[in-house]
């Protein structure tokens, strides 16, 4: 059936994002990994609503869109209002609390 | 039979683009990158019949999101390049682990019968049932899922001031006086 193979696809697509989320320091391109993530997990509501026969699938993957919407605002602001002190987009840099 | 043309297609072009994603050492080409994921996400969803949401998907992801997403990369400066001297060793092992994992799941679905713990996912799916078009969306949208609906309204509402405030804030000042 066609819909394990979107799931596999989701799956890959998730874990790449995650990979990147762990490798990556760079703030900015964190935060892209975190809307690949999101985006695998769109795929997969999509996908898994279209074998149950369900519409609702459709339905939550607009609810996470408007989620991402307001997160990458609101993490945006912030990743630009650390660069305005520090100057720097590597999260590396974000040491203040180390005992 | 085009819908796994359409798959296979697009599945090359996403996970490449999410590969580009992680790899590129310049912000801009990542941004160009999830771009590139997010259209070809788009068009499986219209193999999927679900329009309202590949609609969606290029509108808010790839337009809306994108161009902040750029717009920020070039505001705090796209050569400063990461500083990748550093070792990562638990980072390392994380990702060991996770491609270990999802290698195994990929080969247990590929050997396994995938969803048949899915009662309903035995059959064909019914196309009528899942066309997502704006109407059969937005009914369900106003009215199941109505209360759901205001509440992102307010979320989005607090998002927006939320950035506000923190775009206008300085140190030891507020810009809103």
């Amino acid at each position: 059936m066609i819909a394990d193979w979107y799931m596999l696809l989701a799956a890959v697509l998730f874990v790449i994002g995650a990979l990147g989320l762990l490798v990556r320091r760079n703030a900015l391109v964190m935060f892209m990994c975190v809307e690949l993530m999101l985006n695998a997990v769109n795929l997969t509501l999509v996908s898994a609503g279209r074998a149950l026969d369900d519409l609702d699938g459709q339905v939550a993957t607009f609810f996470i869109l408007v989620v991402a919407a307001a997160e990458v605002v609101v993490g945006l602001a912030i990743i630009v209002s650390i660069f305005r002190q520090r100057a720097t987009a590597s999260v590396d840099a974000l040491s203040d609390l180390r005992g | 039979m085009a819908e796994t043309v359409i798959l296979v297609l697009m599945g090359i072009t996403s996970v490449a683009g999410a590969l580009t994603v992680v790899m590129a050492r310049n912000p801009v080409y990542s941004g160009i990158g999830l771009l590139g994921t997010m259209l070809s996400l788009a068009v499986i969803y219209v193999a999927q019949l679900a329009h309202f949401v590949a609609a969606i998907q290029i509108i808010v992801y790839a337009g809306a999101v994108m161009t902040l997403f750029l717009f920020v990369i070039m505001l705090i400066g796209v050569d400063r390049s990461e500083d990748t001297s550093e070792n990562l060793p638990r980072q390392r092992t994380a990702v060991g682990v996770l491609t270990a994992v999802t290698v195994g799941l990929a080969v247990w679905l590929g050997t396994s019968s995938g969803f048949s713990w899915i009662p309903a996912a035995d059959g064909e799916p019914d196309p009528g049932a899942t066309n997502g078009t704006v109407e059969a969306i937005g009914e369900r949208l106003f009215s199941h899922w109505v209360l759901a609906f205001e509440v992102t309204a307010l979320l989005l509402t607090v998002a927006a001031a939320g950035a506000i405030a923190l775009a206008y804030y300085t140190r030891g000042r507020s810009a809103v006086e």
